[in-house]
């Protein structure tokens, strides 16, 4: 091995880069410059105030179209994520656990998630998964996130409390096996049993090759899942970024102080 | 442009010859239902949309076309020419072509003896009594000239009659095959299902073109008579082309706790009215009316139920999904009519509706007439579109946008098919959905295609 590939064996890989992104909308803007590094195998969190521009960062990763990227640039493993569409970032491995999940009636959960799992094989050029194969795996996962299979038979998230619909989501990355995961608020609403097996499973996920990005308004989640990095966004800005004890310093003292230092030292607005 | 008065004299001339050859010379009571019938259509004529219950649907374009009656055996139709519309599965299958029955493309079988199953022309002569007892005593023919014209001319369709406790597994499937012909056709299907008591049936009737083009008018009028503790299944299919008139009316008479679906699935014709109207007419009858209207292009598709609960603790259940896309207009009118003696009803109406283009239209119109005090009646209209939270729900899942709305297409169509119960009636009806779905769904989303498609059609709101 050359002394330069030796080199670039110890640098972590770096997965996902955000330069500068500003987004607005509606004309309004919401990110106001956001810079991040994400590599293989960390845990992210993104951690702020309502109204922060958490979740608006979480959509913009994973392509939704409302949102208006009027700067900046996102590489995703080299590639232009800003230029795919959602369906071309969740085939190249983006994955997001929706803040709240969208119930379809008539979409079989088992039938929505194969199709899923197809499309994205399609696209990567392997074959197609036919249910003699889709079940056995699809059983491990689903006693990963201590799931009933009748749940399955329903229709999508149709009449799933809300702790069923976000075990929901867990169970769908851990059949699609995304390179980035994007979790969005994923402890909103759950009660502490619940969370417990949500972080589980999440945890069951990190690998060297994956990266997560958990968003979340509370320090709890970060006690089950506990990040490599915390950043704090406040007013469409990372104004501060540390290790998981970050989130603890959060939890004691409030983002209040945080948004005071963020606000001194914002550069006056043109 | 002719005037009323001239429409009604065709009509008469046309009347008067049909009188001559039909049958009218040797059955004095079926003479006097048509002259009946005739004599209240020359007084209404063809409703207009100053009439409440034709509103939203202009018949300008039926009323002004000088139709003929088609000439009996003019088009000479082969098994093969049949293939394509056959339900192969079906043990039962009656075959009619512009209205009239055709009894060597049918497959009967007549070897049980608690089922009759015939056309109706042949069974005017040797069922006589068993016709006459039910034959017009149902349909409203002084409410609807529709269904007075189809009295007059009424002369073929299918007779059917199950036995009592009599089972029939498989459905019955009727296929109403319009040929097409250089001038104007009306043709005027008659049906009488009589289903005794603990009868149990499925009858799918469908009406479908051969070719794609030719005006005709399809009015067709179907009396069902579900005896006690019956349990009958009712399709109606329509798939003709967009040049047709589709004017159906299926009456249902329902005894004590009988049981009765009705399914309606609109995929064809140009300007299509289905006409519902169950009447619970002995107590404890269950109704469940069923329907799904996928309109593109110009077509124009109104759906009129009128559901009667005329005894005590009985329960109705409609449910309509539309689906519209292109320039087509879709009509829901759902009437509920609860008599005084009709305590504890319980009827719930819902219509559901998916507008694909902005040009689509949908005019949903529920109307709740309650004679009696302790009743149970709910309705619910919504329109609108597909969801944008849903499909970037599946897309961000990597399903691409195309397949995304198809998925939710289909699964909101699917709602009419999870109320059908399984077996092969259920099985054809999912397979027309999904084909008729493919070319409706495989336009790209960003409307390129709508704007040539309608030229190329006949407007039905557009005729002054």
């Amino acid at each position: 091995m050359t002394e330069l590939a030796m080199q670039k064996r110890k640098e972590p890989m770096s997965l996902l880069e955000i330069r500068n992104l500003h987004v607005a909308v509606g004309g309004h803007e919401i990110l106001k410059g956001i810079d991040l590094q994400v590599n293989a195998g960390e845990v992210h969190s993104i951690m702020g105030p309502n109204g922060s521009g958490k979740s608006t960062l979480a959509q913009v990763l994973s392509r939704r179209e409302a949102y208006q990227v009027t700067a900046g640039a996102v590489s995703f493993h080299g590639k232009d994520l800003l230029a795919m569409k959602p369906e071309e970032a969740a085939c190249e491995g983006v994955f997001m656990a929706f803040q709240y999940p969208v119930e379809i009636p008539g979409i079989g959960n088992t039938y929505f998630l194969r199709s899923a799992l197809n499309a994205i094989r399609k696209y990567r050029g392997e074959e197609q998964m036919d249910a003699i194969d889709f079940l056995p795996m699809f059983r491990e996962k689903l006693q990963l996130l201590e799931m009933d299979e009748k749940l399955m038979n329903r229709s999508l998230n149709e009449g799933f409390s809300g702790g069923e619909k976000k075990r929901n989501e867990i169970l769908q990355m851990a059949v699609l096996e995304p390179k980035f995961a994007i979790l969005d608020e994923t402890d909103s609403g759950l009660d502490i049993d619940a969370l417990r097996i949500v972080a589980k499973g999440v945890n069951a996920m990190r690998r060297p090759d994956r990266a997560m990005l958990v968003v979340t308004h509370y320090q709890r989640l970060l006690n089950y899942i506990v990040p490599d990095f915390v950043h704090v966004l406040v007013d469409g800005r990372i104004v501060r970024s540390g290790g998981a004890e970050l989130a603890l310093e959060l939890e004691e003292r409030g983002y209040g102080r945080i948004e005071g230092e963020a606000r001194q030292t914002a550069p006056v607005s043109a | 442009m002719t005037t009323a008065i001239q429409q009604i004299e065709m009509y008469l001339e046309k009347f008067t010859e049909f009188q001559h050859v039909h049958l009218g010379q040797r059955l004095p009571w079926l003479r006097r239902l048509r002259e009946d019938a005739f004599a209240l259509f020359c007084e209404t004529g063809f409703p207009t949309t100053h009439d409440e219950d034709w509103r939203f649907t202009n018949l300008t374009a039926i009323a002004r076309t000088p139709f003929v009656l088609p000439s009996r055996g003019a088009t000479q139709i082969s098994r093969a020419d049949l293939q394509h519309w056959r339900m192969e599965e079906a043990a039962i299958e009656l075959v009619f072509i512009d209205g009239c029955f055709a009894r060597e493309l049918s497959v009967l079988d007549n070897s049980r003896r608690s089922l009759f199953i015939s056309g109706l022309e042949e069974a005017f002569l040797s069922r006589t009594e068993q016709i006459e007892a039910h034959l017009g005593h149902y349909l409203n023919i002084r409410c609807d000239p529709f269904c007075a014209l189809n009295t007059a001319f009424a002369e073929d369709g299918a007779y059917v009659r199950i036995g009592r406790a009599a089972v029939l597994d498989g459905p019955i499937h009727l296929l109403f095959i319009s040929t097409s012909s250089n001038s104007p056709t009306m043709i005027h299907p008659r049906n009488l299902v009589v289903v005794e008591e603990e009868g149990q049936a499925t009858i799918i009737e469908e009406y479908v073109s051969l070719g794609k083009s030719g005006v005709i008018l399809c009015n067709s009028a179907t009396e069902l008579i579900a005896g006690e503790s019956a349990t009958v299944s009712h399709y109606m299919i329509e798939r003709e082309h967009t040049e047709a008139f589709n004017i159906s009316t299926l009456r249902i008479q329902q005894n004590k706790s009988a049981n009765v679906a009705s399914h309606a699935l609109l995929l064809g014709g140009g300007l299509v009215r289905n006409n519902v109207h169950p009447v619970l007419a002995g107590e404890g009858g269950e109704c469940l009316i069923n329907g799904l209207f996928m309109g593109q292009g110009r077509q124009h598709l109104d759906n009129y139920m009128h559901v009667e609960h005329a005894s005590p603790h009985c329960n109705s259940r409609q449910f309509y999904n539309g689906i519209l896309d292109g320039h087509s207009h879709g009509v829901f009118h759902g009437r509920i009519v609860v008599h005084k003696a009709a305590q504890k009803t319980d009827a719930k109406q819902t219509n559901r509706n998916l507008l694909l283009s902005d040009d689509a239209q949908i005019d949903t119109k529920p109307q709740l007439e309650i004679h009696a005090d302790d009743v149970k009646c709910t309705h619910g209209a919504t329109i609108g579109q597909i969801d944008a939270d849903a499909l970037f729900y599946l897309q961000s899942r990597g399903i691409d946008q195309v397949s995304a709305r198809k998925i939710l297409l289909f699964a909101f169509a699917g709602e009419c098919l999870e109320r059908m119960k399984p077996g092969l009636a259920y099985k054809h009806a999912e397979r027309l959905i999904q084909s008729h779905l493919l070319s409706l769904g495989s336009r790209s989303p960003d409307r390129e295609s709508t704007s040539r498609a309608p030229d190329m059609e006949r407007s039905w709101e557009e005729v002054e």
